[in-house]
């Protein structure tokens, strides 16, 4: 056992060695446990425990914690530390709370009165001992509790030197929880005025203060800029040994160095003054002839912090790119540094070379790196660096050099690392899409990457080229004949196999002259296939097929046959057996003329920014330069015309022949009966957008009692209810539809009429774990009719900031309706009966589309009402029969709703023993067909 | 700013975590297993940076311990390498040729020191002397405390 520093706690070594010295896992959870039933008996013992023992009882737990274990009990007696007199006590209470309780712990207000006890403290250990807990874990309450203070305490004369350090990053904490707490006013100009204090430590910790201010409110803080130069270009030339502790490795004050050369970064090069301007270009040059002084030390701490500053010196002159003579060295500089021996460098220079490629001034100097940059990504040991290289590569891509790199890749791509390989795949296509000259060259290129990895061709990707070649005649006859030979090889990648399957299916015929790609050898070239595809790729072969019929109808025969084929007609693949049918029927049924219509070559996709590159820039954002050269290619936005829906085909799903037109990417999960769909969305990492809320559509639910009630990026709400009499019970599902857990989920009632209506709901979980669903029960009683619906709002956490969404229960009166049958005779009899003023309601109202019976028919089903027929001497009215239930009565209620199609209008009359009812049902009712 | 620092051993042992963004416990656990085992994997010859997730993880491995922190896009590598050499030679000086164990004994010292070089996720103070100094004078408080706790560690309590 090492000798113990301080005042060691002897209990808590020795409670270590014993860990330490278990031989299992279980050894040692046993271990822990014992000790846990032991701190916790000690905790809740009568005996009062003194602070020593307090202490180590604490650290025992937080020495449980590090090891992996929960830790839910100890919070109050570390919170008692703090307010011991003892130093080692507080200390440690303060440790505790810092590391175990989170910001919305109930102990936070007696946590903050300990704090401001301590700030008080003459002594400035114990101030700062505060400081560090409110920079640890200030949250907003605490930046309420201090806000004033701290900012005071800051800029104060009598403050020392150490206190003000850790008070600039309390302040920073507390201002990324509540921006409004900085003062502003004279405050600005003292805390600029921190850049110049002479205690290179306060320097330090008010730079990154200054630095995140600034970005919040960069006119404000303007004034930092001439500061903050004039400090750089003292520490730059600076001689080691002038600022004695602050120089690392002889290199003066790196940390504050870049700190400084960050914060410029958020602004542009301060043209207004001339003097400050060149001071720093000054900077910049003494910073770039440093670096290539021999060095002072031969250890890798003094290259490290003199290229720290070195990069940081780069990210500004490419981040003001301004001074061509400044990006042209940096570039040289970098290129020295691609053959460095230390992996670390190379990294850093092919990373900081990505941007240097992006500039017009250092675009040309980059490209004179091109062979080592494609060395780098051939030979670097480590993936990281070669996914840097290919990186690079990328920006440095264009029109000069576009065939050989894009040559290069290709190369690669047959040996690369698998992690790497789909965005490579992304990369090449884009590059051969942007700098292509001949389309040819480019349909090789997709062919190529299908080939060499298909598996990571994405959809979007072949989706890409068979747009490029549907707008590009001059490549059509190309690209048939190269999928045409592509195919013939004895393995050939599914995606191969979609690409082929929809060029020859429209330009088949540009290759049919040859005998040796005849339609019939093409058909069976292609048909040859079928049966190793999935059933997406088959149901796009069909679409082919149909439309080679089109094109050569001396294969008609022949392919109807394939449509016919039980493993088609009768296939268990709706999709399939549908396409099949259909397809059949088209081909018997329809004339030539109409065929060649109705399967006429697709029409040109509108042009737009390439749909590859959104998927690369959403892989890996920021990272792609956006300054994308002008695109030139297309990009589907509504359907292509689906040509086969001129056929009066009612299949929604077969309207789109490939789905061309919606990125796989941004498909909806399907509603609809959609609670097992919850989990379907997974990997799709959404971003919180509240406001892309999808609103309930309560209306629907009228006629049903299960579905989605709400659904958004983050949370899918489904309902699933019954009702028996006036009661009903509804389940909730609440779906987390993210990788990452919503926390703090509250759902809350808001329903004044609790006289008429009363709701009650059970408590769940407050937290919805990744990917997890978990259920609610409501219970209803209907008390007394009732308009309208409550409303519920649903709060929680997503990733720290908080949602809320609100929307109606699927609540209404109709839900406690009872079915009535009855004979026309009682039902006329009733109608009369309730004739009176006070018990009838009315409306007339347009119909949403065209007047659609067997749709009203199903709907009015649903509603709860005893659909009666034969009784309306009409055949095309319906009337219904219920009884709604409540607590206090029950009332019969006759409905009878009148289409009427020249005037696309219905009307609809409520009878009921009650006019309220009659009303409420009526309303309900309303505009709903 | 740093989001969080690790410090764990070859053996895939946690010894010391800071977090300087407040995730949810299960989170914690979930980053730390899982960044553990990329980095274990990684060859001793590799870049000390890598873009994992949404962080850049800069990391180097001192005898048995490997130091780790995650650090946001716009950070500077190379310095925040020298950022963990500087805390290696802080608990070095502080502990005399430190090693492993003395972490684990004195895990709240390591904090501690820890606490006076980086605040917040920034850092704060980076003169070794201002922070030996700094932890020197909690010593010397704590040493003018009498030792309570003597007589109940040696079984006369």
């Amino acid at each position: 056992m090492p000798a113990v520093r301080g005042d060691g706690m002897r209990g808590l070594a020795v409670f270590i060695s014993d860990i330490r010295n278990c031989k299992s896992k279980e050894a040692e959870i046993k271990r822990i446990n014992k000790e846990l039933a032991n701190i916790r008996s000690k905790f809740k013992g009568d005996k009062t425990l003194d602070g020593y023992q307090k202490k180590k009882y604490v650290c025992k737990l937080l020495f449980i914690f590090l090891l992996g274990h929960d830790i839910d009990f100890g919070h109050m007696e570390a919170v008692n530390l703090l307010s011991s007199n003892k130093y080692s006590e507080k200390q440690i209470g303060y440790l505790f709370i810092s590391v175990l309780v989170n910001t919305n712990s109930d102990l936070i207000k007696l946590i903050i009165q300990s704090i401001k006890n301590d700030l008080q403290s003459r002594n400035p250990i114990h101030v700062n001992l505060a400081l560090q807990c409110i920079a640890n874990i200030g949250s907003k309450d605490m930046a309420e509790a201090f806000g004033t203070e701290i900012p005071k305490l800051l800029v104060s004369g009598d403050t020392m030197d150490v206190v003000k350090q850790s008070a600039a990053l309390c302040l920073l904490r507390l201002f990324r929880k509540s921006p409004e707490i900085i003062p502003g006013g004279e405050w600005t100009s003292r805390i600029i005025h921190l850049l110049n204090d002479p205690h290179m430590g306060v320097v330090t910790a008010a730079t990154s203060l200054i630095d995140a201010l600034v970005k919040k409110n960069p006119e404000e803080y303007k004034g930092c800029v001439t500061l903050a130069v004039a400090r750089l270009s003292r520490i730059v030339t600076a001689s080691y040994t002038d600022l004695q502790d602050y120089t690392y490795y002889f290199v003066p004050a790196p940390w504050l160095s870049v700190k400084l050369l960050r914060l410029l970064q958020n602004y542009t090069p301060p043209s207004e003054e001339p003097g400050v301007r060149g001071r720093l270009s000054e900077c910049l040059e003494t910073i770039f002839n440093k670096a290539q002084e021999p060095p002072k030390s031969k250890k890798v701490q003094h290259s490290n912090a003199k290229n720290a500053v070195l990069f940081e010196a780069i990210s500004l002159i490419i981040h003001n790119d301004s001074e061509p003579n400044l990006l042209v060295r940096a570039c040289n500089q970098l290129g020295q540094f691609l053959s460095n021996r230390e992996t670390n460098l190379r990294y850093l220079a092919l990373e900081s070379m990505c941007h240097l490629a992006t500039s017009e001034f250092s675009h040309e100097a980059v490209k004179k790196h091109q062979e080592v940059v494609i060395l780098s990504m051939k030979m670097e040991k480590d993936v990281s660096v070669r996914q840097q290289a290919v990186d690079l590569l990328y920006a440095m891509c264009d029109k000069t050099n576009a065939e050989e790199i894009v040559q290069e890749m290709l190369a690669y791509l047959e040996t690369a690392d698998y992690s790497i390989r789909e965005e490579m795949v992304l990369k090449v296509a884009i590059l051969a899409e942007k700098y292509a000259t001949d389309f040819t060259w480019y349909v090789d290129v997709i062919l190529n990457l299908i080939r060499i990895a298909g598996d990571y061709v994405s959809e979007e990707v072949w989706y890409r080229v068979i747009q490029i070649v549907i707008n590009r005649e001059e490549v059509q006859g190309y690209a048939a004949k190269t999928v045409f030979e592509a195919l013939q090889a004895p393995t050939c990648h599914e995606n191969m196999v979609k690409v082929g399957g929809y060029i020859l299916g429209e330009f088949g015929n540009l290759i049919a002259g040859d005998t040796r790609s005849s339609p019939q050898v093409q058909f069976e070239l292609l048909h040859s296939k079928y049966h190793l595809c999935s059933a997406a790729t088959r149901a796009l072969l069909l679409s082919t097929y149909i439309k080679l019929v089109n094109l050569f109808p001396e294969i008609k025969n022949r392919v109807q046959e394939v449509f016919r084929a039980d493993s088609n007609l009768r296939s268990s693949d709706v999709e399939l057996q549908q396409r099949a049918s259909e397809y059949l029927q088209l081909s018997i049924v329809a004339s030539a003329d109409v065929l060649a219509t109705v399967l006429e070559e697709m029409p040109a996709f509108p042009e737009r920014e390439s749909s590859i590159l959104a998927v690369l820039k959403k892989k890996k954002p920021g990272r792609i330069p956006d300054d994308v050269r002008e695109s030139k290619s297309p990009q589907p936005t509504a359907a292509p015309t689906a040509v086969i829906n001129s056929t009066n085909n009612t299949n929604s799903s077969s309207a789109d022949l490939l789905g061309l037109s919606t990125p796989p990417g941004t498909t909806a999960p399907a509603t609809g009966n959609g609670l097992l769909d919850v989990l379907g969305d997974l990997y799709t990492a959404p971003k919180i957008s509240p406001s892309t809320v999808q609103q309930n559509n309560i209306k629907k639910f009228l006629f049903k009692n299960n579905g989605v009630l709400f659904e958004n990026d983050l949370i899918q709400i489904g309902v699933k209810s019954e009702y028996r009499q006036n009661l009903g019970r509804i389940g909730l599902f609440y779906g987390n539809k993210t990788q990452f857990p919503i926390q703090n989920v509250r759902p809350e009632l808001h329903w004044t009429d609790l006289h008429k209506l009363n709701v009650q709901m059970k408590p769940m979980e407050p937290v919805l774990e990744a990917g997890a669903q978990i259920q609610q029960m409501l219970t209803a009683e209907c008390i007394e009719d009732f308009v309208d619906a409550p409303s519920m709002s649903v709060s929680f956490v997503y990733n720290n900031v908080p949602q809320k969404i609100t929307m109606k229960l699927p609540l209404t009166l109709n839900k406690f309706f009872e079915p009535t049958e009855m004979n026309g005779e009682s039902f006329f009899a009733r109608w009369k009966n309730l004739g009176g003023e006070q018990q009838r309601a009315q409306k007339i109202f347009k119909a949403q589309g065209s007047i659609d019976i067997p749709a009203t028919r199903t709907k009015l089903a649903g509603f709860g009402m005893q659909l009666l027929d034969g009784i309306d001497p009409n055949p095309d009215n319906f009337v219904c029969a219920g009884i709604v239930h409540t607590r206090v009565q029950q009332v019969g209620c006759l409905m009878r709703l009148e289409p009427n199609k020249q005037a696309q209008m219905f009307r609809l009359t409520v009878r009921s023993s009650k006019e309220t009812v009659s009303h409420e049902i009526c309303n309900l009712l309303a505009d709903q067909f | 700013m740093m989001q969080f620092m690790l410090l764990f051993s070859r053996q895939g042992k946690l010894r010391l975590q800071k977090w300087y963004v407040a995730h949810p416990d299960k989170l914690k656990k979930k980053i730390t297993r899982e960044l553990i085992t990329t980095v274990l994997a990684r060859k001793p010859k590799m870049c000390s940076f890598l873009e994992w997730k949404d962080v850049k993880i800069v990391y180097k491995r001192y005898a048995s311990l490997y130091f780790c922190c995650a650090m946001e896009q716009e950070d500077n590598e190379l310095l925040t390498l020298e950022l963990i050499h500087r805390y290696v030679e802080l608990l070095d000086k502080y502990f005399g040729s430190v090693c492993e164990l003395d972490i684990i004994f004195n895990f709240e010292k390591a904090y501690f020191i820890l606490d006076e070089l980086v605040l917040g996720g920034e850092l704060q103070e980076t003169s070794k002397k201002n922070v030996l100094k700094a932890i020197a004078a909690q010593d010397l408080l704590q040493e003018e405390e009498t030792p309570q706790g003597f007589f109940e560690d040696h079984g006369l309590g």
